[in-house]
């Protein structure tokens, strides 16, 4: 029964047959070829032609519905806005997740349950934690204006005035991601051996220098792939908090790309410039990806 | 004695230090449990209480009587109970089918050795690279093709196959120790035997974390089934969300109701997070010391 292939690095043990391999991967194998591949290759294709009468004609149309995007200011100001989007999202979900790590890494009371009271949220849904914040920010009865009102005497509009709305995402956005930031930080920092730091704190070392010159470095593959997560969060997941809070708006300034695509594609059933802009997004996520391999070599995506 | 005494006030200082950090740290800490919980504490408060209470200013900030008509409003008038069913369906199916499908996947790559192993890898591993979102368009019009649109299949069948997790349990496998690998095989057991009765009760852990992330993720996709389900008695419970809230409009919303909604729909990942969450710790790299 058992084979001890030579040159295998890892001298693991192996079972012979060449065809078994195959059947126990093929489930994997079909699924990713028909549901993935196929309609990852079915993108390029599509993307290159124009739906007519709500999609019941199509005509090619090459590189059109690139030029089209790119030189549209609505679609150009999508894009701003869903890169500012994640941008605040990232890094200051990341900064504040981050500081309270260095700060809660040492030995606590109940460190288990601890923990456990911070990523909860992490299970909640973007639409679940949209609705929620959805009326914690109403102007009249929610607990946000209820708070500023008494601190600042100021009861702002949300839903009405564009930064705000975006505001209000972001809010929402680093509330729902940062359990989840703060573990991964936790588990990092666990890492990194107590002699490090002690041997910072001996040279005299202040609390931002420790952090810049040791923590942050020796944390960087944490960093790094949290990057990614958060990103990838900002620019997919977040389609059903802006689905349920803003709907894109007030006056589009909410309009992510993910959002302007499931428009495009099948409320205005263009599918051809839905694919464009998939085609689009997946130049962005290849970017990251290629990033996270260069800089990381670990290639765990978590929820994929 | 002058460095002695030097050094005594030093350490007092120290000490001082140490019990000022100690009362840092505990008081952020607990600044931070309330944020993250007020806004869910709210909702709790906010889905007992009537539609006249709930819109009063400033907020009504203590319990009110209203629970079970609110509940019972979001399980039933706006029909969530129904879609509870359709979501947990899905996530407990297509779940347990990623973990499946990604077992025997990594048994293929640990325990055999096959022509184009390395690339079939590759081809596994880059569809991290093809979210959803990416790939969405053309994925809608092959579920149409295969007369999938409006049905389960294509909520479940699309996510049978996961990177992240043939990823888990290789790496996992890999560091089993062969000695014992070889002392369970000296009996002669076949592949998937050796899978049952060796591989699955030693990745206790790496299940179990598979378990939170894959039931999270399925239970929370929002666009996909926004997409490729219209009949509202087959639409999982995130679209539900929007139809109870309104998607956003102000005015006539009955926010008790729609509260008592989200912490419905919160409740099942809650609980399986909750009941898990060793396991995902452990998945995440978090030992339980410091």
């Amino acid at each position: 029964m058992i084979d001890r292939k030579r040159g295998d690095t890892n001298m693991r043990a192996k079972f012979p047959g060449k065809l078994l391999p195959y059947l126990f991967l093929l489930p994997t194998i079909i699924v990713c070829g028909l549901f993935i591949y196929y309609p990852a290759a079915m993108t390029f294709r599509t993307s290159m032609y124009q739906s007519l009468f709500f999609g019941a004609r199509q005509r090619f149309v090459g590189l059109q519905n690139f030029t089209r995007l790119l030189s549209s200011p609505a679609y150009l100001r999508s894009m701003g806005i869903t890169l500012w989007f994640a941008f605040l999202v990232v890094v200051i979900g990341l900064s504040v997740s981050l500081l309270v790590a260095v700060l809660l890494n040492r030995k606590l009371l109940a460190a288990k349950a601890l923990r456990v009271a911070l990523v909860w949220p992490y299970a909640l849904s973007p639409a679940v934690a949209g609705t929620i914040w959805l009326f914690l920010f109403n102007p009249h009865s929610g607990l946000v204006n209820y708070l500023l009102d008494l601190i600042a005497n100021k009861k702002p509009d949300w839903f009405s005035q564009p930064g705000l709305a975006l505001s209000m995402l972001v809010v929402t956005a680093i509330w729902n991601n940062f359990g989840y930031n703060l573990v991964f930080f936790l588990a990092g920092l666990q890492n990194i051996p107590d002699s490090f730091l002690e041997a910072a704190e001996v040279d005299g070392a202040s609390f931002w220098k420790q952090l810049f010159h040791v923590t942050i470095p020796l944390l960087s593959p944490t960093i790094f792939f949290l990057l990614v997560i958060n990103i990838n969060y900002a620019f997919f997941d977040t389609v059903g908090m802006v689905d349920v809070m803003t709907r894109g708006g007030p006056a589009n300034a909410t309009n992510m790309l993910i959002y302007q695509l499931y428009k495009d594609g099948f409320q205005n059933f263009n599918s051809g410039l839905a694919a464009a802009q998939s085609l689009i997004l997946f130049v962005f996520v290849v970017v990251l990806t290629l990033l996270q391999f260069r800089t990381t070599g670990r290639m765990v995506h978590y929820g994929g | 004695m002058a460095v002695n005494a030097a050094r005594k006030v030093d350490s007092a200082k120290a000490r001082r230090r140490k019990a000022l950090e100690t009362a840092v740290v505990y008081g952020v800490l607990g600044l931070l449990l309330i944020i993250i919980a007020a806004p869910v504490i709210f909702a709790l408060i906010k889905s007992t209480q009537t539609s006249q209470q709930v819109l009063r200013y400033p907020p009504m900030l203590t319990f009110g009587r209203n629970a079970l008509s609110n509940f019972s409003a979001a399980w039933s008038d706006y029909g969530l109970g129904r879609m509870m069913l359709n979501s947990g369906f899905i996530a407990i199916v297509g779940s347990t089918g990623k973990i499946v499908t990604a077992l025997f996947g990594a048994l293929a790559f640990v325990y055999f050795e096959f022509p184009g192993k390395k690339l079939w890898f590759y081809f596994v591993l880059l569809t991290l690279m093809l979210p959803m979102p990416v790939i969405i368009v053309p994925l809608f019009n092959v579920m149409a093709k295969f007369g999938w649109v409006n049905t389960y299949y294509s909520l479940t069948i699309p996510y049978l196959a996961s990177a992240t997790g043939i990823f888990l349990f290789q790496q996992h496998f890999m560091s089993i120790p062969n000695s014992i690998v070889d002392a369970a095989r000296m009996d002669g057991v076949g592949p998937v035997g050796f899978l049952v009765k060796i591989l699955v009760p030693m990745s206790g852990n790496v299940v179990g974390a598979m378990v939170v992330i894959q039931f999270i993720y399925l239970w929370n996709e929002y666009l996909w089934p926004l997409i490729v389900i219209s009949e509202p008695t087959k639409q999982v419970i995130q679209v539900g969300l929007k139809i109870l809230s309104g998607g956003g409009a102000q005015g006539v919303t009955n926010w008790g109701v729609v509260m008592a909604g989200a912490l419905i729909v919160a409740i099942p990942p809650l609980a399986v997070l909750l009941g898990l969450h060793e396991y995902f710790m452990a998945g995440v790299g978090l030992a339980d010391e410091k």
